[in-house]
């Protein structure tokens, strides 16, 4: 089959190179996925420890004694708001308007900054309580999955503050649309891990 | 030094003069040769004012050929630390029998055949391969760089930070003595509590980050940026072990990461991830290091696996047999490496159903590894083989290597596993499959592509009497391993009760130092090349009558790779091109895109550097700032918009009427 | 089947052995049955696998040589490279090998569980209806073994003595770090891991001495974790007790806590009699005085744990701890880093046997008599449910 067609071929003139300069669109996105993808498996092993350790309370306080779930519903709402906002800051950026997308990637990061205080303060209270990380392997699996959730977070505002300056530097020209919208990435991945924590370690720790 | 303990502990931390060994005459010899040796090295190049060369053009390079070449400097250097380590553990080995106790105290012993196994599998095998995959599959796929340039840069010298790190843990303090994954509870903070596991997890860590970006970059330059007409399934072998491995790595290192980040935060926080304590679980971590254990196995041998497969088509003129089987062969064995982990711990007590399980899809990646072996063969069925360096390391690897898989496969076996865990057995094995297939393949790759990337070729004699004392030597020192794995004797033990084993042994030192004359023979080829260049010039840039778009311009190829984006209409692309009487264009040139060169990679990884080490010695205040450094650092990199420039049309002209008139001259 | 593996066995081993005569092979001249399965097993596997392996080397070597440049008489076929043939036959062949590997090595999995009770003496003798196993506790310490002997009430160290064709069932722990228990004329090996048991069943077949030994890498002593099997038949292994009761003195958990500091090459040692429920607590890490067993945790655990007031059970728990207080490491670099006193006075470490450092060990936490320190598994009735219980139910 292939000696036919190249015989077919060889009248044609075929051409061994482009003339013409190409980009090479799409690789920016694809890498930034790529990256997520690595980090969904560091929160998948952060899981799956707390899968295996999530009963091991070393005779000391368990999940019931521990979380209050209302607290950890304002929370989720907290960044469940902040996807949103940030969806109006996306919106905002595709009808190239620079002062909308500001004014809502701040809304985004206020969001941002309340659900990690509020993370601190639930933090602080169960140290406070004697529920360190140290206490029982429970704890250890709890407070790195949720604390490696908050330092993503933690770093997601640091960039999205470092972003806000260079849109106002220099507007929403491509190299930036390009960079907010790996941002918008990471932040609602950040929003499905959240998900993935409330009901995997909140709802189910008190329901069983 | 400080009157007041408290104030020498804020600024130093753990760290003070009784840490430097200067009481092992062993290392203050070697720390004298290597301040010699670096001495030297740097007098030279302040000698000849080379730094800002250096600078300019290498270290600041964010051009994958460079960045190729540094990874696989590195390579060699750590591949002389790792085998010095080698012979240590050969010398005492052969004689610590019955009342000689060696001359190697446990203390030092451990640290070495820690240090050993660290070394060569995470700062010699992965950065040979990572280099040479930087340096070859862009120029396969037509592309004039990888797709995040300043990315390969950064994780380059993050691998560099790593290997640094395991370098000073020479000189200061000391190494971990746990074996290369460090088991817990071993490792934990209350069974090593010195500075030697800690200096293991940050310079893991650090170039664990590094290897995770360079995966990430490369599966992005493959799938983005072939040539035009390249599907996929017309890509060179080697691009699709490529990209194989590089899925491995982004599927894997994180796991890495993750886990040794949770027996840091063990040793540092005192969490009870993997202790004995508050319901800790070290069986956890010995899963975990080998979800991502297993798979890096394939990371290194999958690219080999390509390499060998250029090499023969290349060498029997012949197009690959079983080009797409060779590729499902591939994908599948990408897929079944993460299903066998558990086979490294069938003694560990997991149900009859479990350990058969896992026995039976080990035994399955036999089948493509087969298919593989097979498809080679059959290509050099009726071809015309000419034994060049590369195409008789692939003989040696063929022959080699069918036996580390049938020892493989027999150690899959559970029960015979029993037997076999853990004894010289296993050791042998494992290096017949690395040494006969990893080394031999990158070695058969620096022999086939050293032409493209310096413009010249090997010297074959010493090149030769490096093949023979690796091959020969490899069979002296691992037949007996085997031997003894079969007398039941175990692994990392540093003295013998039993007389009769010490023949065996001797006999594997000899071995050890056969292979030493085949890695000195290398370095001498090197070395001998260099000066006879101009006898072993390549000016066509296709020494070997290659068939893929590599081969298809200049050697070395300009900074730009191709002055025209090639255009694929075959397999081979290239032997497609020469067949089908492809003429060079000669104008229209244009202006082409590059990217520019920066220092931030070497900054934030020195950067990086300093804040392990500060860690390692709890020297708080230096890691929070080189931390905040870092991060301040990172920040500021992302204001710079400045990246690309466009090299000149003239020059490109200027530099393509050059080779067109060594090309004239040729002909 | 078996007269594949007799002949393949005699193929095999007559060359091995014609070369290698005099050396001691103990994987494939095993003394106990279980190692013999396990010996036939790699034989029936090498053979399988050799059946390709050999033609495939061949060919190598035929095609290398064959189709080499120089040789202008052999044909050349540059654009052959595809057969659909072929390719089903290369797919194949490894494919039929692997099934029947796999096939093998589902069954053998099985058979040769090492928690699995034993169904025979040997290839042709069943076990007598009335033997039952003789049971040995294990437990790997830093660094030596102990071996204790329930139906005989005595313990040895680095001393490992059975009868020959009477079952061996052996429960393994450990109690620091890992390591294999490993006797490859016996057996295959096994891990023993703090807090938790395995088990190792196996059978003696021929009298002797063999050597046993750890073959996980565990620290500095791991060289010398060595120990001697000694198989032997009724009446020598009756001698053998009988000289270990009158030679021994008394294990109780104050001897326990000395021996099971860190030492190298140990001494065989006996002792005439053992404390009850011993083995039990050291698997539950709690034969320190203090301690709270793990089972217990367990328990506890399973209730949902003991509430926010449950601080004191903290230092109960944690077992590898008191370690590191009590300065056991090596001398050199670490030293003055760590901040702790080096474990033993001898420079270099481990070039000589090190008696049991005394002094260093004084315990940190009382005995308590509540709950910590039960027999585990034992009548839970008598013991008032922990305070912590209370609050829940």
């Amino acid at each position: 089959m292939a000696t036919t067609h190249n015989t077919a071929a060889a009248d044609e003139e075929l051409t061994f190179y482009e003339a013409e300069e190409h980009g090479h669109e799409g690789s920016t996105l694809l890498g930034f996925w790529l990256y997520l993808m690595s980090d969904c498996l560091i929160f998948a092993i952060l899981f799956a420890c707390y899968a295996v350790y999530g009963g091991n309370y070393a005779a000391g306080p368990g999940p019931r004694d521990l979380f209050d779930l209302n607290l950890v519903a304002i929370n989720t709402a907290m960044l469940l708001l902040s996807s949103i906002t940030f969806g109006f800051a996306m919106l905002s950026m595709q009808k190239g308007r620079l002062s909308p997308t500001l004014f809502w990637m701040a809304i985004t990061a206020l969001f941002g900054l309340a659900f990690l205080g509020i993370e601190l303060y639930e933090f602080s209270h169960l140290i406070h309580e004697g529920a360190t990380p140290q206490r029982s392997a429970f704890l250890s699996a709890f407070f790195v999955l949720v604390g490696t959730h908050g330092l993503h977070v933690t770093f997601g505002i640091i960039w999205l503050f470092t972003l806000m300056v260079q849109l106002g530097q220099r507007g929403l020209i491509p190299e930036n649309k390009l960079r907010l919208m790996c941002l918008s990435m990471f932040w609602h991945f950040l929003d499905v891990i959240w998900i993935g924590v409330f009901s995997f370690v909140y709802l189910m720790s008190v329901l069983r | 030094m400080f009157s007041n303990p408290d104030l020498q502990k804020l600024i130093f931390g753990r760290l003070t003069l009784e840490a430097i060994p200067y009481h092992e005459p062993i290392l203050v010899i070697t720390f004298i040769a290597v301040a010699l040796g670096g001495g030297a090295l740097l007098g030279a190049v302040t000698y000849f004012r080379l730094w800002g060369y250096l600078w300019k053009e290498w270290f600041t390079s964010v051009d994958h050929k460079k960045i190729g070449i540094m990874y696989v400097i590195l390579a060699i250097v750590m591949l002389l630390r790792g085998f010095a380590d080698a012979l240590m553990m050969r010398a005492q080995q052969a004689m610590a029998f019955g009342e000689v106790q060696g001359y190697l105290p446990p203390h030092h012993y451990d640290q070495v055949f820690t240090a050993h196994g660290v070394i060569m599998i995470f700062f010699m095998a992965m950065p040979f391969v990572v280099g040479v995959m930087n340096y070859v599959v862009p120029l396969q796929i037509g592309a004039r760089d990888v797709a995040f340039p300043f990315l390969n840069n950064f994780s380059f010298w993050l691998t560099v930070s790593g290997a640094m790190l395991v370098m000073a843990s020479l000189f200061v303090g000391e190494f971990a003595r746990t074996g290369w994954l460090a088991y817990p509870p071993l490792s934990g903070a209350a069974y090593s509590p010195g500075v030697g596991v800690d200096y293991y997890l940050w310079a893991l860590n650090i170039a664990g980050v590094g290897t995770t970006l360079s995966g990430i970059n490369l599966i992005a330059t493959i799938v983005k940026m072939r040539a035009p007409g390249l599907s996929l399934m017309k890509m060179p072998v080697f691009c699709w072990t490529s990209l194989c491995s590089n899925v491995l790595i982004v599927a894997t290192f994180p796991v890495l990461s993750a886990t040794l980040a949770l027996l840091t935060l063990d040793r540092y926080v005192g969490t009870n991830f993997f202790t004995n304590d508050l319901g800790g679980s070290p069986m956890m971590y010995v899963n975990l290091i080998w979800i991502w254990g297993h798979p890096e196995v394939y990371i290194l041998i999958l690219p080999a696996f390509g390499i060998f497969s250029e090499v023969v088509s290349t060498y029997c003129g012949k197009r690959l047999f079983g080009y797409a089987s060779m590729v499902y062969a591939t994908v599948v064995i990408t897929i079944l490496s993460y299903l066998v982990w558990l086979h490294h711990f069938f003694t560990m007590g997991s149900g009859a159903s479990v350990n058969s399980f896992f026995g039976i899809t080990t035994m399955i990646i036999s089948i493509p590894t087969g298919a593989k072996i097979f498809n080679w063969l059959f290509t050099m069925y009726r071809g015309r083989i000419r034994f060049e360096l590369p195409m008789m390391w692939t003989v040696a690897f063929m022959l080699t290597f069918v036996i580390g898989g049938m020892t493989g496969v027999m150690l899959a076996i559970p029960p015979a596993d029993f037997v076999f865990h853990n004894t010289l057995f296993l050791v042998a094995h494992f290096h017949n499959v690395i040494i006969g297939g990893v080394v031999f393949g990158l070695l058969a790759g620096v022999n086939y592509w050293y032409p493209k990337a310096f413009g010249y070729r090997l010297d074959p004699f010493w090149g030769k009497i490096s093949f023979w004392c690796w091959v020969v030597g490899f069979w002296v020192a691992f037949t007996p391993l085997y031997v003894l794995g079969f007398m039941g004797t175990t692994r990392r033990v540093n003295h013998f009760e039993d007389p009769s084993l010490q023949i065996w042994f001797v006999i594997a030192a000899i071995g050890a130092v056969i292979i030493l004359g085949g890695i000195l023979s290398f370095v001498v080829q090197i070395v001998v090349s260099y000066f006879k260049r101009e006898e072993l010039r390549d000016l066509t840039g296709d020494p070997w009558d290659g068939r893929t778009l590599e081969w298809a311009t200049s050697s070395p190829p300009p900074a730009y790779n191709f002055a025209f984006t090639p255009r694929v209409h075959d397999m081979d692309a290239w032997y497609d091109m020469k067949r089908r009487g492809y003429k060079r264009p000669l104008e229209g040139y244009r202006p082409i895109h590059m990217p520019k060169n920066t220092g931030t990679g070497v900054v934030l990884s020195a950067l990086a550097l300093i804040c392990g080490f500060a860690m390692i010695w709890y020297i708080w205040w230096l890691a929070a700032l080189s931390f905040l450094a870092i991060l301040i650092g990172g920040i500021a990199h992302t204001f710079n918009y400045n990246r690309d420039f466009y090299i000149p049309a003239d020059e490109v002209l200027r530099t393509e009427e050059q080779r067109t008139q060594i090309l004239a001259k040729q002909a | 089947m078996v007269m594949l593996v007799k002949s393949s066995r005699a193929l095999l081993t007559l060359p091995i052995f014609a070369l290698l005569g005099g050396c001691n092979f103990a994987v494939m001249n095993p003394a106990g049955d279980v190692a013999v399965q396990q010996r036939d097993l790699i034989i029936i596997s090498v053979v399988l696998m050799l059946l390709i392996i050999v033609p495939v080397m061949i060919a190598i070597v035929v095609f290398a040589l064959r189709y080499r440049a120089s040789n202008t008489d052999a044909p050349y076929d540059p654009d052959w490279h595809h057969s659909t043939q072929l390719e089903v036959l290369i797919w194949t062949a490894p494919l039929l090998i692997i099934i029947a590997l796999g096939a093998v090595t589902w069954m053998s999995t099985h058979l040769l569980d090492p928690f699995r009770p034993l169904g025979r003496l040997d290839a042709q003798r069943q076990i007598p209806g009335n033997v039952a196993p003789l049971e040995v506790q294990v437990v790997a310490l830093d660094w030596k073994w102990m071996f204790i002997y329930p139906e005989q009430g005595i313990a040895t160290v680095n001393e490992l003595a059975a009868p020959v064709d009477r079952p061996i069932r052996f429960h393994l722990t450990s109690s620091t770090v890992m390591n294999t228990f490993s006797v490859p004329a016996l057996a295959g090996m096994i891990y023993t891991m703090a807090g938790m048991e395995t088990q190792l069943n196996a059978v003696s077949n021929r009298e002797g001495v063999f050597q046993g030994m750890s073959a996980n890498y565990s620290g500095a002593g791991f060289s010398r974790m060595t120990f001697k099997f000694h198989s032997m038949n009724q009446g020598a292994f009756n001698q053998w007790v009988a000289k270990v009761k009158a030679e021994g003195s008394n294990l109780d958990a104050g001897v326990y806590e000395k021996l099971e500091k860190p030492s190298e090459a140990h001494p065989v040692s006996y002792f005439s009699s053992v404390q009850d429920g011993l083995f039990r607590q050291i698997v539950n890490l709690c034969a320190t005085p203090g301690k709270m067993c793990m089972n217990e945790m367990m328990h506890i655990d399973a209730q949902g744990g003991a509430g926010t007031e449950s601080e004191h059970n903290r230092e109960r728990l944690t077992y590898d701890g008191h370690r590191s207080h009590e300065g056991h490491e090596q001398p050199g670099a670490t030293f003055p880093a760590s901040g702790r006193v080096p474990f033993g006075n001898e420079q270099p470490e481990g070039m000589k046997p090190d008696e049991l450092t005394p002094g260093v060990n004084q315990q940190q936490t009382q005995p308590d008599n509540g709950q910590g320190h039960e027999m585990p598994g034992g009548d839970q009735g008598g013991t008032p449910a922990p305070a912590q219980l209370n609050q829940h139910n």
